[in-house]
């Protein structure tokens, strides 16, 4: 049993936090949420200059053979500056498609350019009526000659503006919820017939719908055995929620820390309001939160290894306890701060926000209660 | 980072595991919480331990201690509550043991701890008092020196098991003129025999007598049961309450609590299916065991600093508050699970008529009978110990900095 940090994720860590106190302090990152663009292609540049776009990829696929416990690190540090750069729907989705069920040509061809910062991604699995069950699915992926053809809508999808490339997952036969019959494709988002409409989302960052009309891809763009790819999204996104719920605890911990501070500076009846112990008892119980979501942080990310049902009833089990403490820690946060927490000119409304939408990213509280039981 | 143990835990595991089935006495089955165990159940386990040399684990080993890590004896409560098994008392092992040993004088050691490796010996704690409760420091209990004596009056309250103690601690006011209320109080060590100690069981609400009212009226001690300096005792007892926070999580206890509140749940039926596929009853037991899992996570965190050489901090805080949530809601959902059994009021049942000699009870299921009185005796867990209440005044100061 092991709770340390190699002296490399320490240094990674370390560079993180630099890198985000110089680019995401809060004026910068509203302005840049607010712009155009929504994010900076120059600080991605940066984070793959810095290794950290390589580095859960073994050093035989090009990168530099981390692990689960290294994304966690990073998405810690990113939730902590509420960074907006694609890390997940790039380098832990795409990337783990890629890295469990790439062909030795799709690896090629893909994971150097996400390592190098020049091919971005965005992972298309949600549709309109499908809710969080990745088999309800409407798109269809039909055989024509050596290709394939794509037909469907799918909804938020988060980071699709920045991407270059979206991997996209859609019925190749059977009906619509049946757990066989699905499969992985990889799409040049340049395709003829990928329509998307962009929007920015209520956290600060920047998703599209996307509908394919009769796009066409070729046999190469299918990423693992055709029909058969349900684990493989289950075992790609339960690494995605290890790693989000890494960037809900940095996020819950400098929502914590702003409202205990603020608490000290912020007075009334004459004393500061840190002084009343009722309010003392609810940052107790903030911070007794926080601690739990980390505990099971360690937990889910250490057993996505682990045998199927081992991971996702750790898995779930974070995902239950973090969505009802990202929401606990976000509501009372804003309570503690009082009017000024509802202003947008604060941090703290920013933190709560993002907070509140990682409940239902991958499966919310309820969803994930639901496969816990179903496991136990 | 990783979650396994070494070859050299899951060996030591084994140790255990083999140990404790060969040598845990047969008649104590699954004891849990039964309030009708006598003395001698709860000193036979310990006389098991005391011969092995594992009576008291965490002792440093200069005083019969095991050497173990933090880790090995997280291990080690783990495999006993695999059993159930019905641990030794903690007033001598964690709680006064520590203070003689690292506060006490030779004279001391060499009387008490023998008595509590070996269980012959069973202390109780002379802490609380009426009107204090948490409020520990505000405690009037005197102790007046008289020559090569003290003189102990007042009256003391929650005395945990005090009603077969040979020996208590005991917090006295030496000095009633000191500047702050924490000053002028002495640690005193107390043979129950002595003349002026009165012990009075108080019937609580699960039925049991658990605790009791202490009254000492003139009782006359000699000065050399005063552990460490004279008015300073309130150190000591510091010292004393650290370890008793620490283990107090209860995580292997509840998680085989768990497993039992899951098979209840499989054997209880509603609408002709069992409890346990009830969505609403099954969300509640996977809550239960998330927030588990999340606890015990934290607790290896907190071993796991602890091996490291960091002392059990503010950060067990977290552990006892948590810890004794969980207790709690998982006695709570017992109940529930038992239904309309957990209502008789079992110990006063007679036996069954012509089945004379036999103490089964006839009413529902064995599983229903100490459903309501443990659910009822555990909401004592957020109370001692220092309330959860004052645990989160110690995170606000020690960790918040407010």
């Amino acid at each position: 049993m092991d709770f340390n940090f190699t002296e490399e994720q320490d240094m990674v860590r370390d560079g993180l936090t630099r890198m985000v106190r110089e680019n995401y302090d809060w004026d910068t990152r509203r302005g840049v949420v607010a712009s155009e663009a929504g994010w900076r292609p120059e600080v991605w540049a940066q984070l793959a200059e810095l290794g950290i776009l390589g580095m859960p990829f073994s050093e035989d696929d090009g990168g530099f053979g981390g692990g689960a416990v290294d994304s966690m690190v990073v998405m810690e540090e990113f939730g902590k500056g509420l960074v907006v750069e694609p890390f997940v729907p790039t380098v832990v989705c795409a990337g783990g498609f890629l890295k469990h069920a790439g062909t030795a040509a799709q690896k090629e061809e893909h994971i150097g350019a996400i390592v190098d910062g020049s091919r971005v991604f965005a992972f298309a699995y949600a549709e309109p009526r499908g809710r969080y069950d990745y088999a309800n699915l409407e798109t269809t992926a039909k055989k024509s000659g050596g290709d394939y053809v794509l037909n469907g809508h799918k909804s938020v999808v988060i980071g699709a503006p920045w991407a270059s490339h979206l991997i996209v997952t859609a019925r190749t036969s059977g009906e619509r919820t049946d757990k066989q019959g699905i499969s992985v494709f990889v799409v040049d988002k340049s395709a003829d017939g990928v329509v998307t409409r962009d929007y920015p989302t209520v956290d600060g960052r920047h998703a599209s719908e996307v509908y394919f009309e009769n796009v066409s891809v070729p046999a190469e763009a299918l990423i693992g055995e055709e029909g058969n790819a349900l684990p493989l999204i289950e075992r790609v996104t339960d690494e995605a929620i290890a790693a989000q719920c890494a960037e809900a605890c940095g996020a819950m911990k400098v929502a914590h820390t702003m409202t205990v501070e603020y608490s000290r500076q912020r007075k009334q009846f004459g004393v500061p309001i840190g002084k009343f112990q009722v309010l003392q008892h609810r940052m107790v119980d903030m911070y007794t939160e926080y601690e739990q979501s980390v505990s099971l942080t360690y937990l889910a990310t250490l057993r996505l290894d682990a045998d199927e049902r081992t991971r996702k009833l750790a898995v779930s089990a974070a995902k239950v306890r973090l969505g009802q403490a990202a929401h606990h820690i976000g509501q009372e946060a804003i309570q503690i701060h009082g009017g000024m927490g509802m202003t947008d000119e604060l941090a703290i409304g920013a933190y709560f926000k993002r907070l509140t939408i990682f409940d239902s990213e991958f499966g919310n509280v309820d969803h994930h209660m639901k496969r816990h039981i179903a496991l136990s | 980072m990783n979650l396994e143990f070494t070859p050299e835990e899951v060996a030591f595991r084994e140790e255990v595991r083999n140990f404790i089935e060969a040598n845990y006495p047969k008649h104590l089955g699954d004891t849990g919480l039964r309030e009708d165990l006598a003395r001698e159940d709860f000193v036979a386990w310990h006389k098991v331990l005391g011969e092995k040399g594992w009576s008291v684990p965490a002792w440093p080993e200069q005083y019969g201690g095991t050497g173990w890590t933090p880790t090995q004896r997280y291990i080690w409560s783990e495999e006993n509550a695999r059993v159930n098994a019905l641990m030794p008392l903690p007033f001598g092992v964690s709680m006064v043991g520590p203070v003689i040993y690292t506060f006490g004088n030779e004279e001391q050691k060499a009387q008490h701890l023998p008595g509590i490796r070996s269980g012959e010996t069973w202390w109780c704690q002379g802490y609380s008092e009426p009107g204090a409760g948490s409020d520990l420091a505000s405690l009037k209990t005197t102790a007046v020196r008289d020559g090569d004596h003290y003189v102990i009056n007042g009256q003391k309250t929650w005395t945990t098991l005090a009603q077969y103690a040979d020996w208590g601690f005991f917090l006295c006011r030496t000095d009633p003129d000191a500047a702050k209320p924490q000053e002028g109080i002495s640690f005193i060590l107390l043979d129950m025999n002595t003349p002026g100690v009165e012990v009075r069981p108080i019937k609580l609400i699960d039925g049991g007598y658990e605790v009791n009212e202490t009254w000492l009226t003139d009782v006359r001690v000699p000065v050399e049961n005063l552990v460490g300096e004279e008015n300073k005792g309130w150190t000591y007892a510091k010292f004393l309450l650290a370890h008793e926070r620490s283990g107090i999580a209860g995580v292997a206890r509840s998680k085989r609590g768990v497993e039992k509140l899951r098979e209840i749940a499989g054997s209880e039926m509603l609408d002709g299916e069992p409890l346990m596929s009830d969505l609403d009853f099954a969300r509640k037991v996977s809550q239960l065991e998330i927030d588990l899992a999340a606890l015990e996570i934290t607790e290896l965190r907190t071993l796991a600093g602890e091996q490291a050489g960091k002392g059990p901090g503010p950060e067990s805080s977290i552990l006892k508050i948590k810890g004794t949530e969980i207790q709690q809601r998982l006695t709570e959902l017992t109940l529930e699970a038992v239904g309309s059994y957990g209502t008789p009021l079992y110990g006063n049942i007679a036996n069954v008529p012509g089945d004379a000699g036999s103490n089964q009870y006839p009413i529902g299921p064995d599983y229903a009978q100490h459903a309501a009185s443990t659910y009822f005796n555990m909401r004592k867990t957020s109370i001692y110990g220092g309330s959860n209440e004052i645990q989160r005044n110690i995170i606000t100061k020690m960790i918040l900095g407010l």
